[in-house]
């Protein structure tokens, strides 16, 4: 190559042997190697970040996908759960959380005692071992299922976050000594129910579906509300972004005049890209919470403020796509007497479809992510409760978002909140990869050559 | 390669009404001056050929007679061109129901990237020319004889377009452009992307063509315009520098310009 273009230069830099290479193509060479080691540096860089990231993230994150749960014999007494014998579960309903809790330590007691285990621990102690949150679990079950009431049932209930801590390496004997909230003793207590089998390590669902949880109760925190907060909002941005943005791209690239508004336009939505993503957060507050009136932590505000946030990045792909459409096919088209309308939507937007759809799930993916806005029009909110589903008004349901969730809960002092925070990062960065996945498959699937 | 069918040509065009007439057109580019003050009429039923050197505006004319420049923003026609009588850039007149009237086939093979059936029945659907779908057949068919496509075409219907050969792309836009039934044919240096064999298939077309259309081509070949057309139109720098019978066009021009080119001298 260098060769070939060193005999091609004026006369005089080609003179001499090719055997023998002059001191211009040994420093063209070497200028030349030492680019692609620098791109080579480069990438392995990227690269080690982005191992480090994964590792970090995997190692501290993982391990909120696990839970430690204890198997017990619970005893459910019809005098204390349902007195009046008719198993209405309205009636029941009366019977709160405080009348469940003594039967979880009364069972807690007998499992340890049937299965011979020895501690100087009081009945209260030893529960301390179970997660606050069972009580509330095992009466849910009851209520669903009224004819357990009179029977003795084994229940699976959740160790509370020290003892998942201990199994998970978070919690240890030296750590227990200066802990309120756990002593060796109870410790002890697990390593014993786990050498009977009592104690065991299983998948956590109710990671991915429950709802969040107080500070001390950190193995109760799941992500339901949030990933439900999340899809309610990229619905909506879907549904609104995706139309609109195509809309305006297709009537700027292919309808309207080249004058000085087209242009003011262009800019305008170039640099609205670029603003930052806390500008659309207090926009959203101004104009759809304070102007509007609608709800404050709602998914349709910040379905709308994301919506607004994302048209910019759809209608700049859109736009790619559209131009990178040979011009002779809107030639051929209007050759054969189309009008513009049917040209664009027989010929140039089918071909333009996988750049659209690309640039629409990048979008997408972006809001996915974004947190900042959402802060702003209070989806940063303590939600307990699932929003309905979106035809009966769940749109305007309090919800929180997934990257909020990870937010909130790198900001609670109990250590094992980093974990659920790590894992609530995972989930996020699966949803992110399967839309990514998505928008690689609908390429693919679309691309067509010309 | 050629037989002598293609020379012995039936001159008598002058005496029918001119299917086209165009008078003092004018073509600018934004400031630039495209095409200057041309008069050409352009019979029925004929092949009429533009030549010219590059950049001489013999395809910018020709967009002027499909309207296929109102495309360009920059670009502004003026002047007067009349197809049957009818002023073109009436503002009555609409340039899509004119593009059906008047067909294009461009210099670079641009099929959809569809099938090779929705290519040609493309034009039919969007002006309704058929019935149902056993009609739309025929006119496909009809199509892609008439662009000598069918025999290599008919097995193959719902592949793609553009799987074909450079060639065989060239006779589908051609067979595109037939089957919406237009009046005038407008060829745009249609044989430019091809080589000599696809080019020869391509002329014999035009030259069957003329039988129901009036053929405008561009072409940068003389030899071409010589071997497809019974009128020949020399541009030269925008301006329509001579246009007569292609025999004396190439054997005794009147002008030294025209003389020039022909023997190589300018172009």
């Amino acid at each position: 190559m260098t060769d070939a273009t060193a005999n091609t230069a004026p006369a005089g830099a080609g003179q001499g042997s090719l055997l023998i290479k002059d001191s211009r193509t040994a420093k063209r060479n070497g200028a030349e190697g030492r680019f692609k080691m620098y791109g080579l540096i480069a990438v392995c860089i990227g690269i080690a970040m982005l191992i480090l990231l994964l590792t970090s993230i995997l190692t501290s994150g993982l391990s909120a996908f696990w839970q430690t749960t204890i198997q017990i014999e619970v005893t459910l007494p019809e005098e204390k759960l349902d007195k009046s014998g008719v198993r209405d579960p309205e009636v029941m309903a009366k019977v709160t959380t405080f009348g469940y809790a003594p039967l979880l330590r009364d069972g807690l007691e007998a499992t340890i005692a049937a299965n011979g285990i020895e501690t100087e621990l009081s009945a209260k102690d030893a529960a301390e071992l179970i997660s606050d949150e069972s009580v509330a679990q095992l009466r849910n079950r009851v209520l669903r299922n009224p004819d357990l009431i009179g029977q003795t049932v084994s229940v699976e209930v959740m160790a509370s976050g020290r003892i998942d801590g201990f199994y998970k390496g978070r919690v240890t004997y030296a750590s227990a000594e200066r802990d309120t909230n756990i002593s060796p003793a109870q410790l002890q207590l697990a390593e014993a129910l786990e050498d009977k089998g009592l104690l065991n390590t299983s998948f956590n669902w109710l990671f991915l579906t429950a709802p969040d949880a107080s500070d001390t109760r950190p193995e109760a925190a799941g992500l339901g509300v949030a990933i439900l907060g999340s899809l309610y909002m990229m619905l909506i941005v879907l549904v609104l972004a995706l139309p609109i943005g195509v809309a305006a791209s297709v009537y700027l690239e292919e309808f309207a005049p080249q004058n000085r508004w087209t242009d003011l336009v262009e800019v305008n939505i170039s640099n609205l890209a670029a603003v930052p993503s806390i500008v659309f957060g207090i926009l959203g507050l101004a104009i759809f919470i304070n102007f509007a009136g609608l709800p404050q932590s709602a998914p349709i505000v910040g379905g709308l403020v994301l919506t607004l946030m994302t048209l910019p990045t759809i209608i700049i792909a859109t736009r790619a796509a559209l131009k990178s459409v040979p011009p002779s096919i809107r030639d051929a088209a209007l050759g054969l007497g189309a009008s513009r309308m049917q040209s664009v939507f027989h010929h140039v937007l089918p071909l333009a479809m996988p750049g659209i759809l690309t640039g629409t799930i990048l979008g997408l993916a972006q809001a996915l992510g974004e947190t900042a806005p959402l802060l702003l029009i209070g989806m940063v909110a303590f939600v307990r409760e699932y929003p309905e589903a979106p035809w009966e008004g769940g749109l305007f349901d309090p919800a929180t978002a997934l990257p909020v969730q990870v937010f909130n809960w790198t900001q609670r002092s109990d250590p094992a909140f980093v974990e659920r925070a790590s894992g609530a990062i995972i989930v996020l960065l699966v949803f992110l990869l399967l839309m990514n996945l998505t928008a690689i498959f609908l390429r693919r699937r679309f691309e067509r050559r010309w | 390669m050629y037989d002598m069918r293609l020379t012995e040509r039936v001159l008598d065009t002058e005496t029918d009404k001119p299917k086209i007439t165009a008078k003092g057109v004018q073509v600018y580019y934004g400031d630039t001056h495209a095409i200057k003050d041309v008069n050409v009429d352009i019979a029925d039923k004929t092949v009429t050929a533009f030549i010219g050197p590059s950049g001489c505006g013999k395809s910018t004319f020709l967009r002027c007679l499909n309207r296929m420049n109102d495309t360009i923003s920059i670009a502004r026609v003026e002047g007067d061109i009349r197809i049957d009588g009818e002023d073109i850039y009436d503002k009555r007149v609409d340039p899509v129901q004119l593009r059906a009237k008047v067909g294009m086939v461009f210099q670079k093979p641009n099929p959809f990237p569809k099938s090779i059936y929705d290519n040609v029945a493309y034009g039919p659907r969007i002006h309704g020319l058929s019935r149902n779908k056993s009609d739309l057949d025929e006119i496909v068919e009809n199509a892609l004889r008439r662009a000598a496509l069918w025999d290599e075409a008919k097995d193959r219907l719902s592949q793609p377009g553009t799987g074909l050969s450079g060639g065989q792309q060239q006779r589908l836009c051609i067979a595109r452009a037939v089957a919406t039934a237009p009046e005038i044919l407008l060829m745009d240096e249609p044989c430019s992307a091809l080589d000599p064999i696809a080019t020869a298939q391509v002329e014999e077309l035009i030259d069957e063509l003329r039988q129901s259309y009036s053929v405008v081509i561009v072409t940068h070949s003389m030899q071409q315009a010589a071997r497809v057309s019974q009128k020949t139109a020399f541009f030269h720098l925008g301006h329509l520098v001579e246009y007569g019978e292609t025999g004396k066009i190439f054997t005794s021009p009147e002008d030294p310009r025209t003389e020039s080119y022909i023997s190589g001298r300018i172009g």
